[in-house]
């Protein structure tokens, strides 16, 4: 049989009443705990999984399958709306959308966000389903070397984030990487800066950091200003939904965004927030009006939301064809195949056809469902904004803090949440841009982890770094995304660049 | 209001267990969801609870530091309290030297180990490594010519790394052991061709194995595992025999009758029926053992561990 014969028996599994039935709850919950900080996909598979051991196979798989992908989608609404990330995935989302929502434009912004994970999440469903082998044989040639020198494509390019002042921008990546180095170290299992506390022994986690630093810091400053000084926020200006050039703004970063989170995603050590960081440089890079990033540029969250939702498909490459669980919800998901006697793996396509194909058939059907639930809800999410500004702040704080609980119910988590928050405020009044402080946090650890390895593997060879043509490749574009625009600049004051990105069209 | 819930859900779990005098358990996972820890805990919950020998049991997670976070918290907040119970393990008893964990395993009641899984050691299928003489020959030449990928330093798989050499007259601090995160990075290293040897639970690398793309090479056994078609670090020449088991500890503080009704209870959850089906399931080796027995080879277990630890240079 050949896969669209065996897509179409998926979708007969998948399209039975009671599958998507399944489906439903799936999305909805999974929407439900993305919109939660602290609370992710992950907490509520594991909470379900007892519960759908009664269930049959195919009904749990794509019920959590639901849940994996409104989650990733869930994430992206308290992000724009609240700029308070529920998870690190969003975190680049915050950094438009939210922009976008105060000046009255969150509905399409909201809009991009769904229809670009819709989008991203049927491409990337139809590649697992075509292209999983291929895609698994390119992310396994990924070794240290090669992971390291994506990195540094990643710091390089996620300079973007950066804002007017490099300087400012440096400073705030260089407190994100010293708060990388916070724990256990992998490799030789000692401490460092733990300062004999048990809790910093695991290090500081991205969500708290990003919460704090985000929703609690943006806070205290409008506390701080008293009598709002600064810019209102406007619920609702035009129309809710997407006019015609956000249209056209919008789908090319879909699909690029899809193109590089897929691949990302696929690889063990990727993560879905490389996928969200390179993709935002990229859309900057090539967007008609750059200037408009830091002021609520649309493609700024079409194209991390559907880079986010792209790597989400991409996760389940390496579960389903190696039984390699990248993620922590792919681990349950993991766990809950085992349930049922299934050993994800090079033999399940030909041991287990029917639950493959259903569950890729059921994650199509998810995703169309989860553009039907959210597109008529953004007309009530905007309204969020027009509540009373001290009682929205107020109702952020809340939601903040119980997230972080949620997730680790330690006070010394809460301490480190508000102390963050203060650190936030302050970055915030001097003018430190604070995204690039939680992308220190994220890319430092994995960097440094990569680096160690190569080099340990290799003894200290450090030629190993350039050992192989993708990382040359790599490098030689983290170089380029240096480079590149400072020469243009220098010649032509910008004016090729801006050529450049015309000529796209 | 809370009270009023409480007693709501007393009352539903009297109902649902139809017994008004089963205990209720709290069972803490030090531990993220989704990890064996967590899992274990999940598992204890259900068959408990189907079983019907407890009427309502909790899982709560509290994770961090290969489970002394939340070895700490249970130490302090559950002393004396017979409803409480943790779930530990092989890592945790490391994890307490690495990481000069204030509290330790004697702060806590040990009731019984429940399962435990065998270390295997594999390499992709093009390895010219062939057996376990083959590595030992290529330990002994060059030590930092072998690098071994598993899960995170002073972990069970490093800690059988350092074992290997050592039983195999190679200095263990040689060992050049590459550290990965959970979540199979250090299978796909293995599979990529980026470290020489692998080495984790049986579980992690069976699908590979069966399909043909990992050769495993020696398992941890003491004698020969059903199902597993490999000889043993022993019958390999190299005599190290280790298991990474997973435990069910009380309370500090607790009576001499609430330990024995406690491990009542879990001895009765451990010959159910349910409990041996998810074992198969999971696949999960059952090494019950408790009381004094169990007691008795925690402390020679953890001594063995500070020696290795020592050896391989992680624990001054």
């Amino acid at each position: 049989m050949d896969t669209f014969t065996l897509l179409a028996h998926g979708f007969l599994v998948a399209l039975e009443p009671m599958n998507l039935f399944y489906a439903l709850v799936g999305v909805t919950l999974g929407t439900a705990v993305g919109v939660l900080p602290g609370i992710g996909p992950a907490l509520t598979v594991a909470l379900l999984l007892p519960v759908t051991y009664k269930l049959d196979p195919a009904g749990s798989l794509i019920m959590f399958a639901g849940i994996y992908y409104g989650g990733m989608y869930g994430g992206s609404t308290t992000s724009i709306l609240l700029n308070t990330p529920g998870e690190s995935a969003s975190i680049v989302t915050a950094l438009e959308g939210n922009k976008m929502a105060r000046a009255g434009r969150g509905g399409p912004a909201l809009a991009t966000a769904a229809i670009g994970s819709f989008v991203a999440g049927l491409i990337a469903t139809l590649g697992l389903a075509l292209i999983a082998p291929t895609i698994v044989k390119f992310a396994l040639s990924f070794g240290p070397a090669e992971y390291f020198a994506l990195m540094i494509l990643a710091f390089m390019t996620v300079s973007a984030a950066f804002g007017d002042s490099t300087l400012r921008g440096l400073t705030a990546l260089f407190l994100g990487l010293a708060l990388g180095l916070v724990g256990i170290d992998l490799q030789t299992g000692q401490a460092r800066l733990a300062f004999g506390i048990p809790d910093l022994l695991d290090g500081v986690e991205v969500t708290t950091l990003a919460v704090a630093l985000f929703a609690i810091g943006e806070t205290l400053s409008v506390a701080a200003a008293r009598y709002g000084g600064d810019e209102k926020i406007e619920p609702v200006k035009g129309s809710v939904w997407m006019n015609r050039e956000d249209w056209s703004r919008s789908w090319k970063p879909w699909l690029r965004g899809t193109i590089i989170g897929f691949p990302i995603g696929a690889m063990p050590a990727g993560g879905a927030e490389i996928g969200t960081f390179l993709s935002y440089s990229v859309e900057k890079q090539l967007a008609k009006k750059p200037e408009e990033f830091g002021h609520g540029a649309i493609e700024g969250v079409a194209g991390p939301e559907a880079a986010n939702n792209a790597s989400a498909a991409g996760t389940l490459v390496p579960l389903l064809t190696l039984g390699l669980p990248t993620t922590a919800t792919a681990a349950i998901m993991l766990a809950g195949f085992q349930q049922f006697g299934l050993q994800p793996g090079p033999l399940l396509f030909a041991t287990n056809p029917q639950i493959v194909w259903g569950l890729i058939a059921s994650l199509l059907v998810a995703n169309f469902m989860l553009l039907v639930l959210n597109l008529p809800m953004i007309g009530l999410w905007v309204r969020l904004l027009s509540i009373p500004r001290h009682w929205l702040y107020a109702g952020i704080l809340v939601f903040a803090t119980l997230g972080t609980i949620g997730a680790n119910p330690s006070t010394f988590e809460l301490g480190m949440l508000l102390a963050f928050g203060v650190m936030g405020y302050i970055l915030r009044r001097f003018g430190y841009p604070i995204a690039p402080v939680v992308v220190g946090l994220i890319l430092g650890p994995m960097a440094e982890q990569q680096l160690r390895r190569a080099l340990a593997i290799s003894q200290g060879d450090v030629t190993v770094l350039v050992g192989s043509p993708i990382a040359i490749i790599l490098l030689v574009l983290a170089v380029c995304a240096v480079v590149v625009p400072l020469i243009l600049r220098a010649r032509g004051k910008g004016k090729v660049l801006s050529q450049l990105a015309a000529n796209e069209d | 209001m809370r009270k009023m819930l409480l007693a709501f859900a007393a009352a539903g779990a009297m109902i649902v267990s139809g017994s008004a005098f089963a205990a209720d358990y709290k069972i803490m996972a030090p531990a993220a969801p989704g990890g064996g820890w967590d899992q274990t805990a999940r598992t204890i919950q259900s068959v408990l609870q189907d079983e019907k020998i407890s009427g309502s049991v909790q899982v709560v997670n509290v994770p961090g530091a290969g489970g002394t976070i939340g070895l700490a918290q249970f130490a302090n907040s559950a002393k004396g309290d017979p409803a409480q119970l943790i779930v530990g393990g092989y890592v945790m008893v490391g994890a307490i030297l690495t990481n000069a964990s204030p509290v330790n395993l004697s702060q806590v009641t040990p009731i019984a180990r429940l399962t435990g899984e065998f270390e295997a050691l594999v390499v992709p299928a093009s390895s010219p490594i062939k057996s376990m003489a083959d590595l030992v020959e290529k330990l002994k030449s060059d030590p930092g010519s072998v690098s071994w990928g598993g899960g995170s330093a002073g972990g069970t798989d490093h800690i059988t790394a350092g074992l290997i050499a050592k039983a195999a007259g190679v200095d263990p601090t040689k060992v050049n052991y590459i550290a990965f995160s959970g979540g199979g990075e250090a299978l796909a290293a293995i599979l990529g061709n980026q470290v020489t040897v692998g080495i984790s639970g049986y579980g992690e690398f069976e699908s590979q194995i069966k399909a043909g793309t990992l050769r495993i090479i020696g398992i941890s056994s003491d004698a020969k595992v059903e199902g597993v078609d490999a000889p043993t670090f022993k019958e390999g020449g190299v005599d190290v025999a280790i298991q990474n088991w997973r435990m069910v500890a009380a309370a500090p503080g607790i009576s001499k009758e609430q330990e024995a009704a406690i491990s009542a209870d879990v001895e009765k959850m451990v010959k159910s029926k349910a409990w041996q089906d998810q074992l198969a399931t999971k696949g999960w080796a059952d090494t019950y053992l408790a009381g004094d027995a169990f007691k008795t080879q925690l402390a020679k277990d953890t001594e063995a561990t500070s020696a290795i630890l020592k050896d391989i240079g992680l624990v001054k």
